[in-house]
């Protein structure tokens, strides 16, 4: 973990509401790890205090890359920002996925929408190739397909409203490849928490492992303001763990949805 | 030059230390900042049990601040002294424990256990946590209970204590008072202010406790006029804390008449602010040719 000023280096519109932003990060980028994040302070933000969380892209030499969305004042302003422009980055932070061993289970990426930011560097470290399912409500919520092809993954998307791949729900897509026995496969996913639960009851189902990226809402990100506490299991009771040090990523078999609901 | 100052018998290098709940214990920002450097450190409040805090949404960002309904989330004192204070008792600085609990009784003997640790710097009595449904504001916003449970700690305890009161009394010149005669042997003013949003779009409240409390620069002006009023009306040293992000800040809680000063929820945002704020109180004061910190100390001239 290290704080350091950032100079961004490109920052462009990718589709729609989307933006990718690489920035040059020399003390950083080399540490990153597979579902690891950065939190960045968006100095012309002012009144709006708090660092924004985003899922380290991709990395190259000295610099990392974020794939974000504009969804509120903090990613309205950073998608206004320009090259050369600085930013306050720590990184990285949390806890992040587990890359499989070399002739290890063969992985399956789940992606809701900028999710699939999360799950690249996995993909491009795992020693196996396996199956990336992207889902999305219409084409423009498809990200990084290109990518992820590009590292000989194959990618099957599907879109609520028909618009690219296969019409339905990402769950749906892994539904029918889980249909299919084959042995040694594994579960990681990234997206919006209903997909999650979703992905985590399928592997549940199909006695699966699974590694879900959680997405709450945070604070300081190094684990001491506990803003962004999920429901894990403890013993035959549960606890609030923090989705900014014990996590982002949980296997899903310790997540306790229902305890907080 | 110098730099620092005395809290009871206690000494600390600088004014500058943390305001509890937004340090966590400490070992949390050990790869960012040189915890050495800091006049103290204080930990997240800790009471005899370990605390699961409330549900979430537990903080939402507003215009230049935020509130909290954390619920104090904690290990309790024995996961506090096994997790935590291996590390904490190796700083060079103090360690402040702040603590509470939901009785009188629980908050001596959270002392007594504390004072039986030995290498506590001090307790810090919370009595004005707004996020819990007994204890904390409660007793801080009672004279008598206030009285009570500072008299319990100074029974319980030879460590110094400090009281962090709650800004949320009509004057606080008397609960001030209550706890200096109590034996108090400091306050940390303030804690966070009673505060709700709602986002229009749901009608839902923002946070899942409905209200919380609020901090961060948009208090800060607040927390001066409280610290000016209480460190009029007591001999005791006063701890100053709401919304520092600059050395000016902390200068302004010092003219005011704090003591020392602690920053909360800036340490969210920039680790590095307490450092800053002790590099910039160096320079202000050698640019002024002053030649003690004390010096600025309640230095507000008010008269005409």
């Amino acid at each position: 973990m290290v704080e350091q000023t950032v100079q961004i280096v490109s920052n462009e519109r990718d589709t729609d509401l989307y933006f990718r932003l690489i920035a040059r990060a020399p003390q950083i980028a080399p540490l990153v790890q597979p579902g690891q994040f950065a939190h960045v302070r968006i100095l012309p933000l002012r009144e709006a205090l708090l660092r924004r969380p985003f899922s380290i892209f991709q990395v190259s030499g000295d610099t990392l890359s974020i794939l974000y969305k504009t969804i509120g004042k903090g990613t309205e302003v950073l998608s206004r920002m320009r090259p050369g422009e600085e930013l306050s980055m720590i990184g990285p932070l949390g806890h992040g996925f587990t890359v499989p061993q070399p002739k290890g289970e063969t992985p399956l990426l789940v992606a809701g929408g900028y999710g699939m930011a999360a799950l690249y560097l996995l993909a491009q470290r795992s020693p196996q190739k396996g199956i990336v399912f992207v889902g999305g409500r219409r084409r423009v919520d498809i990200l990084c397909e290109e990518e992820f092809r590009a590292l000989g993954w194959e990618v099957r998307v599907t879109t609520e409203d028909g618009s690219h791949g296969e019409r339905g729900l990402v769950t749906q897509a892994l539904l029918t490849e889980l249909k299919r026995p084959m042995p040694g496969r594994k579960l990681f996913a990234c997206g919006p928490t209903p997909m999650l639960k979703a992905v985590g009851r399928l592997a549940a189902e199909f006695g699966l492992p699974a590694e879900l990226s959680l997405d709450e809402h945070m604070g300081c990100g190094i684990g001491v303001c506990l803003t962004c506490v999920v429901p894990i299991k403890a013993g035959d009771s549960w606890e609030y763990q923090r989705t900014c040090t014990d996590g982002p990523v949980f296997d899903s078999r310790e997540v306790a949805w229902e305890a907080a609901e | 030059m110098n730099l620092s100052v005395k809290i009871g018998t206690l000494s600390m290098q600088n004014p500058v230390t943390v305001a509890s709940g937004t340090f966590g214990y400490g070992v949390e920002y050990a790869q960012l900042i040189d915890l050495n450097q800091l006049g103290a450190v204080v930990v997240k409040g800790i009471r005899l049990e370990s605390v699961r805090g409330n549900p979430t949404p537990r903080t939402v960002e507003v215009t230049s601040g935020l509130i909290n309904a954390i619920g104090l989330q904690g290990p309790g004192v024995d996961g506090f002294i096994r997790k935590y204070w291996p590390f904490l008792k190796e700083l060079k600085v103090p360690t402040f424990i702040n603590i509470w609990g939901t009785t009188v009784e629980e908050y001596a003997e959270v002392a007594r256990r504390f004072d039986a640790l030995g290498g506590v710097g001090a307790l810090e009595l919370n009595v004005s946590c707004p996020n819990i449904k007994a204890g904390g504001a409660q007793f801080g916003t009672d004279l008598k209970l206030l009285s009570q449970v500072v008299g319990a700690c100074r029974k319980a305890t030879k460590l110094p204590l400090i009281t962090k009161m709650s800004p949320n009394v009509v004057n606080i010149a008397p609960y001030a008072k209550a706890a200096e005669a109590a034996g108090s042997d400091a306050l940390s003013i303030m804690n966070s202010f009673p505060a709700m949003a709602i986002d229009i779009e749901t009608r839902r409240p923002s946070l899942a406790n409905v209200t919380g409390g609020l901090t961060g620069p948009c208090i800060k002006p607040i927390a001066i006029k409280l610290v000016w009023e209480a460190a009029k009306a007591v001999r005791i040293p006063v701890i100053g804390m709401g919304g520092i992000q600059t050395a000016d800040d902390a200068i302004e809680f010092l003219m005011a008449g704090a003591t020392a000063v602690a920053v909360g929820t800036a340490n969210f945002y920039e680790p590095q602010t307490a450092l800053q704020v002790i590099a910039g109180l160096r320079q202000f004061i050698q640019q002024k040719g002053i030649g003690d910190v004390r010096e600025l100390i309640g230095s507000v001239q008010t008269g005409k």
